[in-house]
C-alpha cells in the first residue's frame, strides 16, 4: 500500500510548500479544522481564573487570597481574568476567546483521580469506560490525517481507545543512530503491541527538528503548533498540564501557573499562523476548588470551575455563565461553587463545531447517556 | 558468567519480583526460597545511605538557609537562592543515587522492589524545594524501616513524617475553634482554618480507596481530628525537636468526632491515632492495598481469586506484611510463564543497568523517560498500567538510553550469552536473530536492552 502520509512529509520537507492531497471520499467528511484539548490536572481555581468581582460575596470568602481588582483583566460587569492572562484577556478583545464559568462534569465528588477519570473518559462513573472521549472524536474523522496525537511521552486517558493515537514530546536525549531504529523497527515485528507504538513513533521521528528540546510552557506551545500547522498533519491534540492543586500558597503559584498557559497558548498561536483561524483550544479541570479560603493561603477540593475556549474561530469576547452566585446559601454543600453547565455537553458541542461534526452526534460518541444542551451551540463559528 | 538452570521461575523470581537479573549472578535453584531469604539479608539502613542527612537535619538547614535569605540585602537574594536551589538539587541527587546503588548491589532486591512499591503508593512529590530535599529522607526513614513489618506501623511512620506533613499541607492546619484560632480572633489578616488535604489522601488514597463509603463530612471530621498533627520548629515551636513531627495542642479542634458512624472522643492526638488505626485494620484498606500489590507484580488486572488470597493474608495477620508477600508468592497466579507487566521506566532503566553490571546513577534519564524519581505532580503516584507507560515517544526514548548505555558498557560483553543468563527459555526467536544479525557488540546490547522480552517481566 503506498504510504501517503509519508510521501506528504517528503514533500513538506523537502519544497516547504505543500499541495493538500486530493480530496478522497471517506466516510466522515474531510475538515481543515484543529482542536486542541488542554486539560489542567490538579483541580484548578476557576474562582481565581475568571474572577467574579462583580460578586459581593467573593471578597469575604476569598480573604488573603484577594487580588485588587484593578489589576485584573476585566471582562465585563461581574467577570475579570487573572493578572496573568495576558494573551489572553488579548484575545478577547480580538474576540478570539470566550469563558465558560460555573461548569462541572457530571463528578460530585472531590477525588482528582476519579474526577479526572470521568472527565477524560466521559463515562458516567468513575472507571466505567477504559477509553476516552478525545479518542471517540478522533474516530469521527476520516483516517486521512495523521492520528491524533499527545504532546507528552505517553497517551493520557482521554485519548486513549479503538483509533490510533500517537505521542510526542521534545526529548534532550541524544538521538539513536538510524541503523538502531531500522533494527527495533525488525525486532518489534512479532510483537502486536510494541509494533504498533514503534511504528507511530517512526512516523513522527523528524518532524519536529525545528522544535526546541525545552519543556517549557511556552515551548510546548511552539512544538504543538509545528504538528498542528502542517496541512495534512494531526487535527486533534492533547496537551497536559500539572500543579492546579493548590492547597496552600496559592496566591503565587497560581499566577505562576496561569502565567505558563497564558504562555503556551500564545506560543502555540504564533506558531500556527494562519491555521490560527481554523483552531479551537479547549482549556479545562477535573473540578474546581472551595470558593473560601483554607486555613493555609490555598483552597481545597471543590465542584465547579471555569473553562476556557481560544481559537480564531471561536465566537469570542463572552462569558458564558448562568452564575450562580457566591452567597452562603447559593453555594453547593455549602462550600463549592454551584455547576450550573455541563462541561461534558460544552465539551461535545465545542468539539463537534470546531470540528465541523453533527452536534447531536458527537454528544452520543463523546459522552454517552448525558443530555445534551442546546443553550451552548453556537461558540465557534463555521 | 553464571550459567543459569533451564527453570522458569528462576527468571520470573529475578525479573518479576527483583529488580531484574544481575550480570555474573547466579540464577536461584529454589525460586521462591531465594525471594524469601531476603526476608533475612534485607538491610534497611544500607552502607550507600549511612552518609546522608536526617529529615529533621534536612528541615533545619532549610530553615536556616531561609533566615540566612531574609536577612539579606535585597540584591544579593537571588543569587543566595539560587545557591541553595543548587544544593537542594545536589541533595536530591545524592539521595537518588543511594537508592539507586542500593537496588543494583543490594542484596535483596525483591525487597528493594517492594521498597520502591510502597514508597510510590505513599507518593510525595518533589515539586517545591523542601519537599524535593525531604523525598529521600522519606523513603529511608518511613518506608524503609516499616516495609517487612507491619502496615499500620508504616502508615504511622508515613503520616507523622515531615515530608508528607508538608506535602500534603497538614503543618498548618488549624482547628476554628482551636485555642490558637481563638488567639488569632480579630487580629490576623488570614484566619485560622483547617486544610483537608492530608485527611483525604489518607482515606482516598492510603488507607481505604476512594469510593468505598466515606462522604466530604467524614473527610471534613478527620481534618479535624488531624488539627494539631504538624511539624517541630515550623512557627516557633518547639526548637529542640525542630523537624520532628509534634502534636501541637494549641491547633486542635476540641470536641468529639464521628467518621464512618463510629465516634471518637479521644482528646488531642490520640483521636486521629484512633482513626488511622481502625482505617488501618479495615477491610476496604486490605482490599485496596493487596489489589495494588498484585496489580504491581503480577498483571495489570488482577484475579479475583489472587486479591482475595492476599487480603485474607492481610486481614488474617492484622497488616503483617511478609505474611502477604509470602501468601503471593504462594499463589500461582503470580508465576504465570506469560510476563505481562510493562516495565515503568525506573523498573526497565534499573534492570538494564543490573543487566549490564553498571552502577551509574541517574536522575536525569528517569527524568527523560518520562518518571522522575519522587516527583509523580501528585499524591496518588505514578500508575502502574502498561497504557500509562508504553507509548510511541517513551519507546523512542528508551531506545535512546540504551544506545548510550551500550555504548559505555563492557565492549567484551556478548549480548547473546547475556541474553540467556538474563531472559533464559523466554528468549524469542526473533530477539535471538536480531541479536546475532547485529553489527557490533553495542548495537547488540542495545537490542536487548529494548527487545519485548527486556521490556516486560
Amino acid at each position: 500500500m503506498m504510504d501517503r502520509r509519508n510521501f506528504l512529509r517528503g514533500a513538506a520537507l523537502g519544497a516547504g510548500t505543500l499541495v493538500i492531497a486530493p480530496r478522497m471520499v471517506f466516510a466522515n467528511v474531510e475538515t481543515a479544522r484543529r482542536f486542541v484539548f488542554i486539560i489542567q490536572r490538579g483541580a484548578a481555581d476557576g474562582l481565581d481564573t475568571v474572577i467574579p468581582y462583580g460578586d459581593p460575596a467573593l471578597a469575604g470568602l476569598r480573604g488573603p487570597l484577594t487580588i485588587d481588582p484593578g489589576d485584573m483583566n476585566k471582562l465585563d460587569g461581574l467577570f475579570a481574568l487573572h493578572p496573568s492572562l495576558e494573551r489572553l484577556a488579548g484575545f478577547y478583545r480580538d474576540k478570539q476567546s470566550l469563558f465558560v464559568q460555573a461548569v462541572a462534569s457530571p463528578y460530585r465528588e472531590r477525588s482528582h483521580f476519579d474526577g479526572q477519570n470521568m472527565l477524560e473518559s466521559g463515562g458516567l462513573r468513575p472507571y466505567e469506560r477504559p477509553d476516552g472521549w478525545l479518542n471517540r472524536l478522533s474516530s469521527l474523522l476520516p483516517k486521512s490525517q495523521e492520528e491524533a496525537i499527545a504532546f507528552s511521552p505517553t497517551i493520557p486517558l482521554a485519548l486513549r481507545g479503538a483509533a490510533p493515537v500517537t505521542s510526542y514530546a521534545p526529548s534532550s536525549l541524544p538521538e539513536a543512530p538510524d541503523d538502531l531504529l531500522t533494527r527495533v523497527s525488525a525486532l518489534y515485528n512479532a510483537d502486536s503491541e510494541l509494533h504498533a507504538l514503534w511504528s507511530m513513533a517512526m512516523e513522527n521521528r523528524g518532524l519536529a527538528d525545528a522544535a526546541s528540546a525545552k519543556q517549557d510552557p511556552a515551548s510546548v506551545g511552539t512544538t504543538a503548533a509545528e504538528f498542528l500547522s502542517r496541512p495534512n498533519g494531526p487535527r486533534i491534540a492533547m496537551i497536559e498540564t500539572a500543579g492546579w492543586d493548590t492547597h496552600a500558597t496559592q496566591k503565587q503559584r497560581l499566577a505562576n501557573q496561569l502565567h505558563g498557559l497564558d504562555q503556551m497558548i500564545g506560543a502555540l498561536r504564533d506558531g500556527l499562523g494562519d491555521v490560527w483561524k481554523d483552531t479551537t483550544v479547549l482549556v479545562a479541570t477535573e473540578f474546581g476548588r472551595t470558593a473560601a479560603a483554607n486555613g493555609t493561603g490555598g483552597t481545597d477540593h471543590g465542584t465547579a470551575s471555569a473553562a476556557m475556549l481560544v481559537g480564531g474561530a471561536v465566537q469570542g469576547g463572552q462569558v458564558i455563565a448562568d452564575w450562580p452566585g457566591l452567597a452562603t446559601g447559593n453555594l453547593y454543600e455549602g462550600r463549592d461553587l454551584a455547576p450550573t453547565l455541563d462541561l461534558d455537553a460544552l465539551i461535545a458541542m465545542v468539539a463537534a463545531e470546531s470540528l465541523e461534526l453533527d452536534r447531536e452526534k458527537t454528544m452520543r460518541a463523546l459522552f454517552p447517556g448525558r443530555p445534551f444542551n442546546h443553550k451552548i451551540t453556537g461558540l465557534v463559528g463555521a | 558468567m553464571s550459567t543459569p538452570s533451564d527453570g522458569r521461575h528462576a527468571f520470573i523470581a529475578m525479573n518479576r519480583f527483583g529488580l531484574g537479573a544481575r550480570l555474573g549472578d547466579e540464577s536461584p535453584e529454589d525460586a521462591k526460597g531465594w525471594l524469601l531469604e531476603q526476608f533475612e539479608t534485607y538491610e534497611a539502613k544500607p552502607a550507600a545511605m549511612t552518609d546522608l542527612p536526617s529529615s529533621a537535619e534536612i528541615f533545619v538547614a532549610y530553615r536556616e538557609d531561609g533566615a540566612e535569605i531574609r536577612d539579606l540585602p535585597e540584591v544579593k537574594r537571588a543569587r543566595v537562592r539560587q545557591e541553595l536551589r543548587k544544593r537542594g538539587q545536589k541533595l536530591y541527587e545524592a539521595e537518588i543515587g543511594a537508592r539507586t546503588l542500593s537496588a543494583l548491589t543490594g542484596q535483596a532486591p525483591f525487597v528493594e522492589h517492594l521498597v520502591h512499591f510502597w514508597a510510590n503508593h505513599f507518593a510525595v512529590s518533589a515539586d517545591e524545594p523542601l519537599t524535593k530535599a525531604l523525598a529521600g529522607s522519606f523513603e529511608r526513614e518511613a518506608i524503609r524501616p516499616h516495609v517487612l513489618g507491619r502496615f499500620e506501623d508504616m502508615l504511622f511512620a508515613v503520616e507523622t513524617h515531615p515530608a508528607m506533613l508538608l506535602y500534603l499541607n497538614q503543618n498548618r492546619s488549624i482547628g476554628p475553634n482551636s485555642i490558637r484560632a481563638k488567639r488569632a480572633a480579630g487580629r490576623a489578616s488570614r484566619k485560622p482554618g483547617i486544610n483537608e488535604n492530608l485527611a483525604r489522601e489518607i482515606l482516598e488514597l492510603h488507607t481505604l480507596g476512594v469510593r468505598t463509603g466515606y462522604s466530604q463530612t467524614d473527610v471534613t471530621q478527620f481534618a479535624f481530628a488531624m488539627t494539631g498533627w504538624t511539624v517541630a520548629g515550623h512557627d516557633g515551636s518547639d526548637e529542640a525537636k525542630a523537624g520532628v513531627f509534634e502534636f501541637r495542642s494549641q491547633f486542635h479542634e476540641p470536641g468529639a468526632r464521628t467518621i464512618l458512624g463510629k465516634t471518637y472522643a479521644q482528646e488531642g492526638v490520640d483521636q486521629a491515632e484512633a482513626v488511622l488505626s481502625d482505617a488501618a485494620r479495615s477491610k476496604a484498606t486490605a482490599t485496596h492495598v493487596v489489589t495494588k500489590l498484585a496489580r504491581h507484580f503480577v498483571t495489570d488486572e488482577p484475579p479475583t481469586s489472587l486479591v482475595k488470597r492476599l487480603q485474607s493474608a492481610f486481614l488474617e495477620s492484622q497488616g503483617d506484611l511478609p505474611t502477604v508477600y509470602r501468601a503471593l508468592l504462594n499463589a500461582p497466579e503470580a508465576w504465570e510463564a506469560k510476563a505481562a507487566k510493562f516495565k515503568t521506566p525506573w523498573e526497565w532503566s534499573i534492570s538494564a543497568l543490573r543487566a549490564l553490571g553498571s552502577t551509574t546513577t541517574m536522575a536525569r534519564t528517569a527524568k527523560q523517560l518520562g518518571q522522575p524519581v519522587w516527583r509523580p505532580q501528585s499524591p496518588a503516584g505514578y500508575d502502574d498500567i502498561a497504557a500509562s507507560w508504553a507509548a510511541p515517544d517513551a519507546l523512542v526514548r528508551r531506545v535512546e538510553v540504551a544506545e548510550r548505555l551500550a555504548r559505555k558498557a563492557d565492549p567484551t560483553l556478548d549480548a547473546r550469552e547475556v541474553a540467556r543468563a538474563l531472559i533464559g527459555p523466554s528468549l524469542s526467536e526473533t530477539t535471538a536473530i536480531e541479536l546475532a544479525r547485529a553489527d557490533s557488540p553495542a548495537m547488540a546490547i542495545a537490542l536487548l536492552l529494548v527487545s519485548p522480552e527486556f521490556q516486560r517481566r
